[in-house]
């Protein structure tokens, strides 16, 4: 009852709705519109909604425009996935480690790796691109990946952290009076009853690593067939003959697989986020 | 190991190793970001003392500092990025805020409303900016072509092409990309809010305003505010949207430092000259986030939060 909208109250709720979902849909709508347009009529016409002239052509077209297109795609997963897996690998034992143990230094070195947010890769271009140089791996997958990486971790720490606390401490007390070992007690007790948690760390990890990709890919990677998406087709963007509605064909049906896993997850990812991140 | 310790004994020998567990555990996290962070960080530090270019190094003590802090076009983009900031981030708040009610509400459709938030947020960002770009541009643009059809504008307006509107239609994008993210937040701590509390003002006879403003923002306020943070440095950093959009254009009305930083150090290869700037960022964003953090210690006491 307490919640009880009267109609117009209903409707305003809903016309504000429209609204915002409207100005966060509205590029996705109009890159839509414009894959479905041939360019010359893109280019010559006005303006208008609605065109008797949609087609899929664009969809076939994007192909032989970008021929790497199905690379860039594979890309872009593939590179937010290996930095979702080493991320995880590295986020996993130091959460635990913050979560349970006391040691010197621990309020430190957490507060340090927090600062580590302040930075963006931007900020330590130069120097890092010594570093990856150094390492032989400019022009590599791991150019790529690795930074991603470490701006990643401080925020899976602190995301898996809050998990773990939940966890009761007797489960992997009855471990330890069984004789388990440390590392017998993380890998046996801790990270089963973790799964949820570990799930959504895991999710936005991924979404961070998918979402930011390129600015370490048109610093660090010049070989054309690593690239990932959004550096692949940069660089046919923004010159006088670029064929927008193809480029838009390419966008959309380059972001679709991981939209629509999200679209799958997104229940479980929003739940999550609630359980984690509100924690203060 | 003997077999003979009893449970506590043993115990007890593993809390003594307990730092060295510790440690262990948090060596991978540690080396990953002082290869990739921490030596960055110090070198960038060490370079902003030089001249340093492609063709070799030497030291110049502070003249790149001195050098940045005669330029008055260096306090304008120091100005202009803060301004930036301020303006995005209240943006994204309160838009946040609207969104998280809104889907709060208790209506038909919430479920689906809560999925179509999220598509700016679950691709690449650039992707999306690429979207803007083509919107912003002025001769078959959707938002020129917009303006003109509602009669606001009588010829075709490229909004990246002009300073001011170049920089406001920046941060449109900018606000687009950050919402979801900030609504769905804050739409997660609005959820952890007792009912309880909202029953018994109800039962009081508080209207919706009333608890929404007395109940459901001192209650989420300790989200709110490290939201603000977050998407403050996040902000202040934010690269690929002026990138892609702009490139800091026109006539550097959209170069925010990151941008600047980055045309000097990558774009002309004058690497002293950029490690000097990329230091500036860095001291700011450190100051503002130690001033935020006192401010948030505060706001949390007043609130009673933990």
């Amino acid at each position: 009852m307490i919640d009880r909208l009267s109609l117009w109250q209903k409707i305003g709720v809903y016309a504000a709705t429209f609204v915002f979902l409207l100005f966060l849909l509205m590029p996705f709508i109009e890159m839509l519109r414009v894959s479905l347009r041939p360019m010359s009529h893109l280019m010559t016409a006005d303006f208008t909604w609605w065109s008797e002239d949609f087609s899929l052509q664009a969809y076939r077209d994007m192909w032989v425009t970008v021929p790497l297109l199905g690379r860039y795609i594979f890309n872009s997963i593939f590179i937010a996935l290996s930095v979702t897996v080493v991320t995880m690998v590295v986020v996993i034992p130091a959460a635990y480690a913050y979560a349970r143990l006391e040691f010197p230094f621990k309020a430190l070195s957490l507060g340090g790796f927090l600062a580590v947010n302040m930075f963006t890769g931007a900020v330590l271009l130069i120097p890092l691109y010594r570093v990856l140089r150094s390492l032989g791996m400019l022009n590599t997958y791991w150019a790529m990946i690795v930074p991603g990486v470490a701006f990643l971790i401080p925020t899976g720490i602190w995301l898996l952290r809050s998990y773990l606390e939940k966890i009761p401490r007797e489960l992997e007390e009855a471990a330890f009076v069984d004789g388990a070992s440390r590392l017998y007690t993380l890998r046996r007790v801790v990270i089963p009853l973790a799964v949820p948690g570990l799930i959504v760390v895991g999710t936005a990890v991924f979404i961070g690593a998918y979402a930011q990709q390129f600015l370490f890919a048109i610093t660090f990677n010049n070989v054309r067939e690593i690239q990932p998406l959004p550096a692949g087709l940069f660089e046919f963007i923004g010159y006088q003959d670029t064929t927008w509605n193809e480029m838009m064909a390419a966008a959309l049906t380059g972001v679709l697989p991981v939209m629509l896993l999200f679209l799958f997850l997104q229940k479980y990812l929003v739940a999550g986020l609630t359980a984690g991140a509100v924690k203060e | 190991m003997t077999s003979q310790a009893t449970a506590p004994e043993r115990m007890a020998r593993r809390q003594l190793s307990d730092r060295a567990f510790a440690w262990l555990l948090i060596s991978p996290a540690i080396l990953f970001i002082g290869l990739i962070v921490v030596w960055p960080l110090i070198e960038t530090i060490r370079l902003s003392f030089t001249d340093a270019t492609l063709g070799g190094e030497s030291w110049v003590g502070l003249k790149n500092y001195a050098d940045l802090f005669a330029s008055s076009k260096f306090w304008a983009t120091v100005g202009r990025t803060f301004y930036w900031m301020f303006l995005s981030v209240s943006l994204k708040l309160v838009m946040g805020l609207i969104g998280a009610t809104l889907l709060n509400a208790a209506i038909p459709g919430k479920a689906l409303f809560r999925v179509l938030v999220m598509p700016p947020w679950v691709i690449p960002v650039a992707i999306g900016v690429i979207g803007w770009k083509w919107m912003y541009n002025g001769y078959f643009g959707l938002i020129s072509g917009l303006l003109q059809e509602f009669g606001l504008v009588e010829e075709r307006v490229a909004l990246l092409a002009t300073k001011t509107s170049a920089f406001y239609s920046a941060i449109v994008t900018d606000v687009w990309v950050g919402t979801p993210m900030v609504t769905l937040f804050f739409l997660a701590a609005m959820q952890g809010v007792s009912k309880d509390l909202y029953e018994a003002a109800w039962v009081d006879g508080a209207g919706r305003w009333y608890r929404f403003r007395r109940i459901t923002i001192p209650q989420i306020m300790p989200v709110i505010v490290s939201m603000a943070l977050l998407s403050a440095i996040w902000t202040f950093n934010s690269f690929e949207i002026i990138w892609i959009l702009t490139e800091g254009g026109p006539r550097g009305a959209t170069t925010t430092l990151i941008i600047d930083t980055y045309k000097v150090a990558i774009s002309s290869q004058r690497f002293g000259e950029g490690a000097a700037r990329a230091v500036v960022i860095v001291v700011l964003l450190a100051t503002f986030s130690l001033f935020y953090l006192w401010f948030l210690n505060r706001v949390n006491r007043h609130y009673g939060a933990k």
